[in-house]
């Protein structure tokens, strides 16, 4: 993984190989850069979250986990990425 | 008197213990302190990923899913929206299509936002969801919940991580009286005294968070806890004593000698 070179406020690394399309999306609250028309799956792999831990909400729709290789990250698209944590 | 198990929505569970697993110092301090608690369902909440820090404090990465029975939650919602936007991502990680359903209507108190949580259960349980919903102690929503189609009902002791204890048995139970889901007192105990008294109320469970993982050693008060809720059933299958504000000699007056003079 290759550091950001978006600039300030741009949060962590965008992958982002040379002739790529770059997009920006808001990943759980924050802008960032990626790859435009990369996967929903490349882009947990990047994060280096384990697809089966988390789950993934695309633009206010619920990904079930064997959709997250066809679903592609576009310019503007909201991503919250959520998992269990402690709670009563 | 032999108990019977608790069954919640088809699911049989040995212990009347719910527990939560927020607010403990640690994961391997909350872990073993569930265990302690020998609690069978779990309660989790639904967060976004902290994408700056550690991967692994996702509770799954703690808390094995055949070990324990996960009940993915909604605290923090304080909308019908929010709370059915929740309740489907905490369903879609796979587990189980539970859900404990709290709509929280004020900040200071905590307390239920109960017009909410019923439109809310309403939706949940037309969705497929097997719903146990927080609520405040009023016999009114608790009937309208289990109207639309709860497994349990979830009244409050107190307010959550007060630590209060139950501020109103007589309505606990009446509750209990009154409906035929599960009555899971949910929030408000604060130490083990409370879980028994409360269990004594006759209800089918008793489900805390704060109290165990607040406690100067959480291991050992989850399993004080784990004995305060079987003594507190047990008390009220033997069924109490009639209490009297006077007293009444348990040695035989009879057959005493004759009473010396001052």
């Amino acid at each position: 993984m290759t550091t950001s070179a978006q600039g300030d406020g741009e949060a962590g690394a965008t992958g982002i190989g040379p002739g790529r399309r770059e997009v920006s999306i808001v990943l759980n609250g924050q802008r960032r850069v990626v790859e435009g028309g990369m996967s929903v799956r490349a882009l947990l792999r990047q994060l280096e979250l384990e697809p089966g831990m988390v789950v993934v909400e695309h633009n206010r729709r619920i990904l079930a986990r064997d959709a997250l290789s066809e679903a592609e990250v576009e310019e503007g698209d909201r991503i919250e990425l959520v998992h269990f944590v402690g709670g009563g | 008197m032999k108990d019977s198990s608790l069954v919640i929505g088809g699911e049989s569970f040995a212990s009347r213990l719910i527990v939560g697993t927020g607010k403990y110092r640690n994961n391997s301090e909350m872990v073993a302190a569930i265990r302690a608690s020998r609690a069978e369902m779990v309660t989790v909440a639904v967060r976004r990923v902290d994408l700056d820090r550690s991967r692994e404090e996702g509770i799954l990465h703690h808390l094995d899913p055949s070990e324990f029975f996960l009940l993915p939650n909604t605290a923090g919602c304080y909308t019908v929206a929010d709370a059915l936007r929740y309740a489907r991502l905490g369903r879609a990680a796979g587990l189980n299509d539970w859900i404990k359903l709290e709509v929280i209507g004020d900040e200071r108190t905590l307390l239920p936002d109960t017009a909410a949580t019923l439109e809310a259960a309403v939706e949940l349980v037309a969705d497929g969801f097997k719903v146990m919903a927080y609520t405040n102690d009023d016999l009114i929503t608790a009937l309208r919940l289990e109207d639309a189609g709860c497994v349990a009902v979830m009244p409050l002791a107190s307010p959550i991580g007060s630590g209060l204890g139950v501020v109103n048995p007589y309505y606990i139970r009446e509750i209990k009286r009154r409906l035929m889901v599960p009555i899971i007192v949910d929030a408000g105990v604060g130490t083990a005294s409370d879980a028994c008294v409360t269990m004594e109320q006759g209800v089918d469970g008793v489900l805390m968070n704060t109290a165990i993982a607040a406690a100067d050693d959480p291991v050992g008060m989850a399993r004080a806890m784990e004995l305060a809720v079987r003594a507190g059933r047990e008390a009220y299958l033997a069924g109490r004593m009639q209490a009297r504000e006077i007293a009444v000699p348990s040695s035989p007056t009879a057959g005493m000698l004759d009473r010396e003079r001052n």
